[in-house]
This record gives C-alpha cells, structure tokens and sequence, in this order.
C-alpha cells in the first residue's frame, strides 16, 4: 500500500478562500495549530471573482440603513426560508468585520468625507456595499492573505481532500493527495472547518472554475452530516455569452449598481414589465426616478434591474424564449447610455467598473462604455450545503464545521449580491472561532488507518483500470453538466428531473469504471477522475430536493408548479446519506421567528 | 415601456457583433498546431498536438481541449480564465503571458505557437513551475501596521486621492510574469538576494499606504535587494494589470533609499531630527 504523511492540527480547514482564510485567522488567534489545505495556490480561491462588493449596514452613505433593514432584506430575498438566526448575526456583524479588514489593511472606495464608501446593489434597500471598484475580491482575499501568512499557519497548497475520518461520531481528521507529486497526506485534527465554496461545475454555463465541484458538500454529505437547501442554485442573471469561449463568465451586477439597464432586442427595457408583488412598493415605476435613485436621490426607488437575482435571471429566460433575445441568445446590458446623463460618463465607467471595461475589451472586441454587452444567466452561487447551527456553524457531525459557500442557511432560497463576502467572513470568523473552542474542549482523536489505506486503494484504482477509450474522466464531467445544464437549469420540470436522475445513476456507473493513464505527477486527468464522485453526489441532492419541492420560489422555478405554494413556505428540504449508502430525504420544520425578528420584518414591510 | 432615447443605439442589435474592429485580425477558423513543452524537473521537449480553433478562443481553450481530447494528463494551472487570478502564466511564442487572455486572432496560427512553462521557476511538471520562493518572499517582508485609528469608533479616514495612488498596486493578481521576464532572477538567478518586482510593488503598496507607518527603507536597501533592478521596465511591459511598475512603484522606492542613505543635507535633518537611520 502506498505511503502517506500525517500532521497534526487542533483546526484543520479545508479551503482557503475568504471563508476558509477568515476561518484560520480567527482559530490561530484563539492559540489553536491551525492546518489549512487549499486545492490550488494560495490566493486563487473564488473569492478573487467577486466584483460587486460586501453588504454591511454601516450607513455610511444613507443613515437609514442599520442591521434591521439588512436583516429584512435578506429574509425577504430569501423568501423566509433562511435561517433567522443566521440572517440576524449575519446583518448585526457584517460591519465589524469589514472594519476589521480596513485594520488589517484593505482598502476601499472612499466617501467624500473620508469613510468606506458603498454602493447600490439588487434587494439591498439602500446603498450598502463596500467596494474596491469592481475588484472587491480580490482585495478580500489578498488582505486575508497578507494578513494570514503571518499568524503561524501551516498552508498546503494544491491538495485536494478525498474523505474526512472519523473517530466515532466526532470528525477526525482527512485524506487526501497533493497535485504537484500526487503524495498521499493524512491530517489528523480535532475539529475540521469546511470552507469549500461551490458547486457550479455540476452545470455547463458557470462562472465557477475547476475547482467547485462540490467537494465539501459532498465530503460533509459521506460523513453523515446533513445537507439543506440544496434545490436553491443560483444563477446570476448577467454572464458573458459571446464568445462561446467565454460563455458564463460573471458580468457583475454592480453594472447594474451603477446605473446599467436591461434591454431586449427591440430595445425595451422589459424589467419594467413585471415587478414582483413583495418588492412593488420599493421599486421604481418609471425610468427618470430608476436613474435618480441611481445617482443618490434619497426619494427615489430603485430601478427594477435591481430586483433580486432570481427573478432577474427568469425575467431575461423570457424574453430570450419569447424571440426577443439578442443575437447570441441573451439581452442586452447597457451602461454606455449613461453618457446622456453624465458628462464624464466612459471615465466614470472606466474608474467604477474598471474589470469589466477591460473583461469585454480584452475577450469581446466590447467597448462597455460606448456599446452594450451582450449577457445571459450562469450557473453562479450554492444557496445550498451543510447544515450548520446558526451560531457556531457546526455541522450534525461533531467536531465538522462549514463556513461560507458550502454552508447553507443565511440565504435561503436566493442570495442578496453582496451577502456572501459578508457571509464568509462573518460566518468565517465564527467557524474558526468556535471549532478552535472545540479543539481545546475535547481530548486527542484516533484515526483508524484501514481508513487511509481504503481511501488509497479507491484513489488509485482509475490507473489500474483498462482504458475505456472515449470515455474518460473529460467527457463524463462534460456528460454530467450538459443534462444538469438541460434538465435541472433555471426552468425545471418533474419529467426532465427524473431523466436527470436516470442518467446521474448511469454516469455514476461510468465513473466508477473510469480509467487514467500517466502518472501521479500533477495529473489534471486522474484528479478530474476523483472529483466526478462529488459532482455525482450533489448533481443526485440537488435534483432531488428540486423534485420534491413542488412549488416555485427564490432560485427555484418549476414551469410544473409556476407559484409559490404556502405549504412550502413551512420547511426547508434535508438530504442526507442513508444506513444503506441511498440518498434521504427530509422536511424539516423551520422554527418560528422569535417576536422581535418578526416585528422587524413586520415593520420593513 | 420602451426607451426612446436608447432606440437609435440599438436600432440594429447585431450589428457590433458584426464589425470587425480594426486592431485585429480576423477569428480564426479551422485547425492549428501548438507546440507544448511537456516534461519534468529533469528534461522536456516540445510536442506538437493539432486542434481545431473557432472564434474568440484564447491559448487556455486550446490547451484544455487539447487535454480534453489528445493528452488527459497535460498539466497547466488555472483557476478564473478571467484574468483576475494569476494563475495560467505562461511563455507563448516566447512572451510571458496569461493564457486565458491571450486571444487566439492575435496570434500568428499559420505557424505553430509554442507554449512553454515560465522559465524563470524550477518546472515541476509540463506547464506546471515551482512558484513556491514567492511565497516565502511575501512572507519576508514586514506586514501592515496602520497608525491608531483616526476616530473614536476605530475607524480611519482617507481621501479618495490617497486611495487611489495605491489601489494601482493593489491590482496586482500574482501571476509573476513580472518575476519571471525579470533578467535579474530569470538570468541570474539571484532569488536569495532580490525580492523581484512583484514584491517590491507589494512593498511600495504598504510603504505608499495612507495608513502604514512602518519602514521598510533599510530593508528594501539591505535584504531586498532593490539595487540590482536597473530600470530596464521588462516587468511594466509584460504586466496583465497594465501595473506601471517601474515608474509608479520601484522608482519612487530607489528614491527613498536614495534620500536615506545617500543625500548628506538628509541625513543632517534626520540626525537634528532625532530619527534614526539604521
């Protein structure tokens, strides 16, 4: 059997984006030896993609905003099926822990007297996003980073984690391989933070990478945690369509924040035509107050571009289905208009959205700020993932806590743009801080190692198979995300739904028998052949949950069941693995509100 | 509701799609070769490997379709394929470059377009080089250390021009194609004596920070090894982020080690003043 390392941690996390980073630096400074393994260099994460900002209640450009109207806002955007106590703790500390990133030496847009400006951003009631132009991730992450790499903690970069161990019920540790000489690692911990983010190469159109394929959902999910909301993908309404090469790549709705409006072929902005019941009276009903709202009028309401991403993304399927798409099947985005309004409007587009002029620049032939792009929806977010509680994040496996994308809760059934920066460091810090507290409670773990020896044998299995020809690890991912795309995407039915189910169970079959050749030397091929397992797992939860959820809501639409049903509104859907190795399914009660959370979404009403 | 205002620039939706713009060449069509360097630390070649290409491909599709379909165990790093990660660098026809933003129509396909690991970093394997010594760089140079806070709250106030003199270095995506066409490090190898130009623009980000009050002047003299760049602006030149290097970071820093240890009326000041130099 193959050799392997072990090192020993008090908190292992497993991702090292914001969520996973914010994590470690609060479990290191709680005295804690804190492992973090990253599946690619330090700083790569997803978060550098985040454009729009970080949603705080700091009201520093309207002092209307303070967390009640934040914690509303969320709820109502996730149409109440969050988590309460998450979506309060959540909207109560987001502004600390953006202060706390100035401290540690980010640096944002400032307001004209000198304070961390914020800007508009959809279901956001008033200006709240902290922004770095358009490139508030990257600004996240390398702060979290420079920040990091000074407190004591030991990096494994490109390693992947095939399987968490457990000692008993507690987790214990995990195994897995590092890409650069395929060398198997065991990391023995006493409390593990999942910080994996998402799962958007399950689908063909995503702005997500390589790497989100679900890792941490599934991993949590075969360690017998549960698994919630897994129905609620998200999908941004703005990706690039053309060129194919490029099809899904984000197109930040801070676009929009600034003033970009949405258009159909025959030129009309078709957000207008249908504003959504429970956002009427916040929304404006005509251009001139939409642009007011845009440039700060404190009595307008903002434009519908601005609703939620959900309905935004559906209202474009419209229009795109309805034959008044743009030419490479999208609508057009517009911010180029505002030179009517702005006498510097293209060096004001440049400085406020200085990625995006350069994204289209550089791979459209696109100048953004005299023509308008072409965007449609793509696979973006997990509303969905481990079950945590509320307060310290630990999942429903002792000792395995989740933070950021792979956790699920704060956001319901759709995310608020701007929500999961402030998700990951808000639940970030929380996770590193109560599994660090966690570790210091409880005594040393074992691990088994017929454990690591079993997780070896099924990692190396795919060289020691006879290659299949045409069918290698390449083309059954490529399989998977095109039914995922086709049968569970943005309009669902129960008869699509069960075919995708059908050909999950064949792939899996295939996958099982994939085979790899070269060797363990950074071989993309073989590590694509180990992570179908966890695009398999969550491509079966997410369908599945989608099929019992017979109703529309949030990122969910069903063209079976087109309406909200109240039923629905009463429990989140649970998934977990079941004594026989099958996938379960639960309904689980939400708890009520506590009467002070109610009023406060009473009166925001 | 129809915008009226907007209709004439939209009267024919298709058409920017249509215009070729005049700074490039037409989308390729067709089939084209590249040749790969493929191997590990201790010998490589390049092999040859033919694709068909459409329009609007950059040398990243290539390479995954060329994984994809000829050769699954091709290694090459990559994350956003946006431009915004750092990490797909490599040497196209000879050129530091992002791969993922590097269009195919800017290329000459008639011939094969080579792309090899950056080669100022030990390769581990095909694409794939050591980057690790950056990181050990970083972590060598003294970390942020704002002032007190200017408010009772805790919080600072900075005007936006301060801001914005530093966010330019701040765009940096780490990609180190700086490092690796700097002659310095690619040439001479003196990676234990000179931090590269990624670092000292991460230098002149904290030196130039409105909040920063640490000095890392003596350092940048000393142990960084900022004299051995000569300003010959390879690293601005190859920037993805269009990051003035030379001019905005590394200039102004030789310029403060300049004023502190090389201009007498200086250093007077600083000895009247009571403020150490060493």
């Amino acid at each position: 059997m193959a050799q392997y390392d072990t090192l020993d941690h008090d908190v292992l996390i497993i991702g090292a984006g914001g969520a996973g980073l914010r994590a470690a630096i609060e479990a290191a400074s709680m005295g804690a030896r804190v492992g973090v393994v990253c599946k690619s260099l330090l700083g790569k994460a997803h978060t550098v993609m985040a454009e729009g900002g970080v949603a705080a209640a700091m009201a520093n450009v309207d002092d209307r905003d303070n967390w009640r109207v934040h914690f509303a806002d969320t709820m109502r955007g996730g149409q109440y099926l969050n988590n309460w106590r998450m979506a309060e703790l959540h909207a109560k500390e987001a502004p600390a822990r953006v202060r706390e990133l100035e401290a540690w030496g980010a640096l944002f847009d400032r307001t004209p007297d000198g304070r961390i400006l914020q800007r508009n951003f959809g279901g956001h009631r008033y200006p709240r996003l902290a922004h770095v132009g358009d490139r508030t991730g990257l600004e996240m992450i390398r702060t979290l980073q420079d920040h990091g790499i000074h407190r004591g903690l030991d990096v494994y970069m490109e390693c992947t984690v095939v399987r968490l161990l457990k000692d008993g019920d507690r987790v214990a540790g995990a195994f897995g391989y590092d890409r650069e000489r395929g060398r198997f690692r065991l990391w023995r911990a006493k409390a593990v933070v999942l910080a994996t983010g998402g799962i958007g190469k399950s689908f063909r159109i995503t702005s997500n990478s390589w790497e989100y394929t679900g890792d941490g959902h599934a991993l949590a999910y075969d360690a017998g945690a549960e698994l919630v909301d897994m129905e609620f993908v998200q999908f941004h309404p703005t990706g690039m369509v053309w060129p194919p090469s490029v099809r899904g790549l984000l197109v930040t709705e801070g676009v929009r924040g600034e003033g970009g409006i949405l258009l159909n072929r025959e030129g009309r902005r078709f957000m207008f035509d249908d504003i959504p019941e429970n956002y009427r009276a916040q929304t404006a009903d005509n251009e001139e107050e939409g642009w007011r709202y845009v440039i700060g009028d404190k009595t307008a309401r903002r434009p519908p571009e601005l609703l939620t991403r959900d309905h935004v993304a559906r209202s474009i399927v419209r229009e795109v289905r309805e034959g008044r798409g743009s030419p490479h099947g999208g609508v057009f985005l517009d911010i180029a208009w505002i030179k009517r309004r702005l006498p510097n409007a293209p060096e004001h587009i440049r400085k406020k959205l200085p990625s995006m002029y350069h994204q289209f620049k550089e791979l459209a032939d696109i100048d953004i700020t005299a023509q308008p792009m072409e965007v449609g929806p793509t696979t973006h977010y997990m509303m969905g993932g481990v079950r945590v509680d509320g307060d310290s994040q630990m999942s429903t496996v002792p000792g395995l806590f989740a933070a950021g994308e792979v956790a699920a809760g704060l956001h319901g059934a759709n995310r608020l743009g701007g929500n999961s920066l402030s998700d990951l460091l808000v639940f970030g810090k929380r996770a590193g801080e109560f599994a660090a507290r966690f570790a210091q409670e409880r005594p040393a773990v074992r691990v088994d190692e017929r454990e690591a020896d079993a997780a070896i044998h099924e990692a190396l299995a795919p060289f020691e198979r006879p290659s299949n020809g045409a069918h290698g690890p390449y083309q059954i991912q490529d399989e998977l995300q095109d039914f995922m795309q086709d049968l569970v995407g943005i309009v669902r039915n129960e008869a699509d739904m069960r075919r995708a189910l059908e050909r999950i169970d064949r792939l899996r079959g295939e996958a099982s028998r994939v085979a790899v050749s070269g060797h363990r030397e950074y071989n993309p091929g073989w590590h694509t052949a180990l992570d179908l397992r966890c695009m398999l797992i969550v491509s079966e939860a997410i369908t599945r949950a989608a099929l019992e959820r017979k109703e529309s809501r949030g990122a969910q639409f069903r063209e079976d069941f087109p309406e909200k049903d109240p039923e629905y509104a009463r429990f989140n859907i649970v998934v977990r693995k079941g004594s026989d190795g099958r996938m379960e399914l639960d309904r689980r009660p939400i708890p009520a509100l506590p009467a002070e959370l109610a009023a406060v979404i009473e009166e925001m009403k | 509701m129809v915008s009226e205002v907007l209709k004439p620039d939209l009267a024919e939706p298709g058409r920017v799609q249509e215009k070729a713009p005049p700074d490039r060449k037409p989308e390729p069509t067709g089939r084209a070769t590249f040749k790969i360097w493929r191997g590990d630390a201790t010998r490589g070649e390049l092999v040859a490997y033919t694709t068909h290409v459409s329009e609007g491909m950059v040398v990243l599709d290539a390479i995954h379709q060329i994984q994809a379909e000829q050769a699954n165990d091709l290694a090459v790093r990559w994350n956003c394929k946006a431009g915004k990660c750092g990490s797909c660098s490599a040497e196209v026809n000879g050129m530091p470059k992002l791969m993922c933003m590097t269009r195919l129509s800017d290329l000459d396909l008639t011939k094969p377009v080579t792309v090899e690991p950056m080669r100022a970093f030990p390769p581990l394997r095909d694409l794939v080089t050591d980057v690790s010594w950056n990181f050990e760089v970083k972590r060598s140079i003294a970390p942020f250390t704002p002032r007190p806070p200017d408010a009772p709250d805790g919080t600072w106030r900075m005007a936006q021009s301060d801001v914005d003199r530093v966010q330019e270095f701040r765009k940096c995506i780490e990609c180190y194609l700086c490092q690796d066409v700097c002659h310095v490090l690619r040439d001479h190898q003196m990676h234990d004596r000179f931090i590269g130009p990624r670092f000292l623009v991460y230098a002149a980000a904290l030196e130039m920070h409105p909040l920063d009050v640490a000095d890392r002047v003596p350092a940048l003299k000393e142990k960084h090894g900022i004299g051995y760049c000569n300003i010959t602006k390879c690293c601005t030149a190859v920037c993805p982020e269009n990051i003035t290097i030379t001019d905005n970071a590394i200039i102004p820093l030789k310029e403060r080690v300049v004023d502190e240890y090389f201009d007498p009326i200086g250093r007077l000041v600083k000895i009247f003043s009571r403020k150490s130099v060493r």
